[in-house]
């Protein structure tokens, strides 16, 4: 009797729980469906039964997208993301080894610090960099975007790189320097190949982040061939105002990169996205 | 356990007898990202500080300051991030009660994940103009409504001062509640087997075992979301707002808040330091914030090093 209970009441449970899920998982789904299915719509379609299937799928919105200034901003994304996620991981691996390895007074504060830093508004930061990029003339230019992302990434990925470097075993770094390895050899050639997973998480994590940035993008990138697909994207809106399926097309193009990566690397972005509050317990 | 300890006592030793060559060599390490970081930060909040008490070229003292916090604007903008707060006990309760779920859940759990999870990747500015879509007046959520017969639900969504700052926060919360699922399932699952041997020998339910036993073992990284999310709703919402109401914080200032009221500050009313001054109360906000992160962080920065 007691475990016929039993049974039945996890019965229910997992009905229940899989109705939370299925409610859950349409919701999060539907939005990227009717972005997907519309961008193939007419405007007329598209009003009548934003959650038809398209009837007769045009690539209409496509092509008026993309003959917009599409590849121009696709191509600054690429590069900007490129750009600052390379020089992120360089400099942010070689700090990491500066805190994992040696041990120096104050290395707990200084690293707190530097930590803390992920959570200061960019705001903050847009007015004195602005004027300052005025001044230099290097407004509308990619390396001044590409170097105030690498200062915004730093932190979260010095934070990461460190907690990992620390878990390698003492032993294996030993034995390198009893060969008499110096420590950017020992660095190089033992530190950064076991890094793999580490490094792709991070690249991963600071992609994300860079590709979908838009405040620091829409204050500094304000000719037209030099915006990022996001700032492309959100001046779009009110030029296609009458003409969503195009609005919907474009969005496709700009979230399609990140779907595919999202689609090979989730193990990476799961990793990279927990790495911030389990590790160290 | 022991022998970790007696390792790292060792470690100690030897950095005590060089600590000289070895802090020289830490510096050289990590100079170039400190350098990017002083650069980023150090100069960029130095600046602020100073301009928020000039005013073209002259000392002002608090002027500024007095001026921004008397303007109906930014206070409305305050009350807009603080009213936004509230969603954050909505997201841990949400992301808490998904995360069981998945947890528990075998069959589809990796599709019910990546799901759940998809919303967490798009990028906000898209996010945004689609939902902008959705909540018109004519838009997918009124058609929905009216075809399931549920017209007096059916709203103008971001056109109704009253309500237009909730649409936008249960857009932030349909976003930001998978980051939460996510991390709180990678806590439960790394939860050894034993935890919940006593419940089940108890008898005790799906729900007891998990309020009871679940929530006070992932603690530490409920708290950690907590804080995220809650300086995300300080001071990362720009995206969200700036998108959906095409830059302007409306209907009316139904939707301003404060990174708006700085960015139209400094570049659509060409008055930088008043934008410096709000960006400075801005910043005390998060600092408290901060302060927070910097505790737990520091907390598990400690036990990385002890480790």
């Amino acid at each position: 009797m007691k475990t016929k209970t039993g049974v039945q009441r996890s019965k229910l449970e997992a009905t229940f729980r899989y109705l939370l899920l299925s409610f859950v998982a349409i919701t999060a789904l539907i939005p990227a469906y009717i972005m997907f299915a519309g961008s193939f719509k007419t405007q007329g379609e598209f009003l009548k039964s934003p959650f038809g299937l398209p009837l007769s799928p045009n690539a209409a919105g496509y092509r008026a997208a993309w003959t917009d200034n599409f590849p121009n901003w696709l191509a600054n994304s690429f590069l900007i993301v490129t750009g600052a996620v390379i020089v992120t991981e360089v400099l942010a691996a070689l700090a990491a080894w500066g805190f994992a390895r040696f041990p120096f007074k104050g290395r707990e504060t200084i690293l707190g610090i530097m930590v803390s830093l992920m959570v200061v508004p960019p705001v903050v930061l847009l007015i004195p960099l602005f004027q300052l990029g005025v001044e230099l003339t290097l407004i509308s230019t990619l390396r001044l975007v590409i170097l105030i992302y690498v200062g915004l990434m730093l932190p979260f990925s010095i934070y990461m790189l460190t907690n990992f470097f620390k878990s390698i075993p003492e032993s294996i770094l030993e034995s390198a320097s009893i060969d008499g390895a110096s420590s950017f050899k020992t660095f190089k050639s033992i530190v950064l190949p076991l890094s793999g997973a580490p490094l792709a998480t991070l690249a991963v994590v600071n992609l994300l982040w860079a590709w979908n940035e838009l405040l620091l993008a829409l204050v500094f990138l304000q000719s037209n061939d030099k915006k990022t697909l996001m700032v492309g994207i959100t001046g779009f809106q009110s030029r296609y105002s009458l003409d969503i399926p195009t609005v919907m097309a474009g969005m496709s193009i700009a979230t399609l990169p990140l779907v595919i990566a999202y689609l090979f690397g989730q193990r990476f972005f799961i990793a990279g996205l927990t790495a911030g509050s389990t590790k160290g317990e | 356990m022991k022998l970790t300890r007696v390792k790292s006592e060792a470690v100690g030793v030897v950095s005590r007898q060089r600590p000289a060559r070895s802090s020289r060599e830490a510096f050289l390490w990590i100079a170039p990202a400190a350098l990017v970081i002083l650069f980023i930060f150090g100069y960029s909040v130095v600046t602020v500080l100073i301009q928020s008490f000039r005013y073209d070229g002259d000392w002002v003292g608090f002027e500024n300051f007095s001026i921004v916090i008397t303007d109906p604007i930014f206070l409305t903008a305050l009350k807009h991030n603080g009213q936004l707060l509230l969603a954050v006990p909505v997201l841990i309760t949400l992301a808490f009660i998904i995360a069981i779920a998945l947890f528990e859940t075998r069959r589809g759990m990796r599709f019910y994940r990546s799901a759940v999870f998809l919303p967490y990747v798009l990028p906000i500015p898209v996010v945004a103009v689609v939902f902008g879509q959705i909540y018109q007046l004519n838009g997918a959520l009124n058609i929905f409504l009216k075809s399931v017969g549920l017209d007096f639900l059916a709203k103008d969504w971001l056109g109704d001062p009253a309500i237009a700052l909730g649409t936008m926060s249960s857009v932030i919360i349909w976003k930001e509640v998978g980051f939460g699922v996510i991390l709180m399932l990678a806590h439960i699952i790394s939860l050894p087997n034993e935890t919940y041997e006593a419940a089940r020998i108890d008898g005790a339910g799906f729900w007891r075992t998990h309020f009871s036993i679940t929530r006070p073992a992932i603690l530490n990284t409920i708290v950690f979301y907590g804080v995220i999310e809650a300086i995300t709703m300080v001071s990362w919402v720009f995206n969200y707002v700036y998108v959906m109401s095409n830059g302007l914080g409306g209907p009316g200032n139904a939707t301003m808040v404060s990174e708006l009221y700085i960015y139209r500050s400094a570049f659509q009313n060409k008055a930088p330091e008043l934008a410096a001054a709000a960006a400075v109360f801005l910043f005390i906000a998060t600092l408290v914030l901060m302060i927070a992160f910097f505790r737990i962080q520091r907390r598990s920065i400690a036990g990385t090093f002890n480790k």
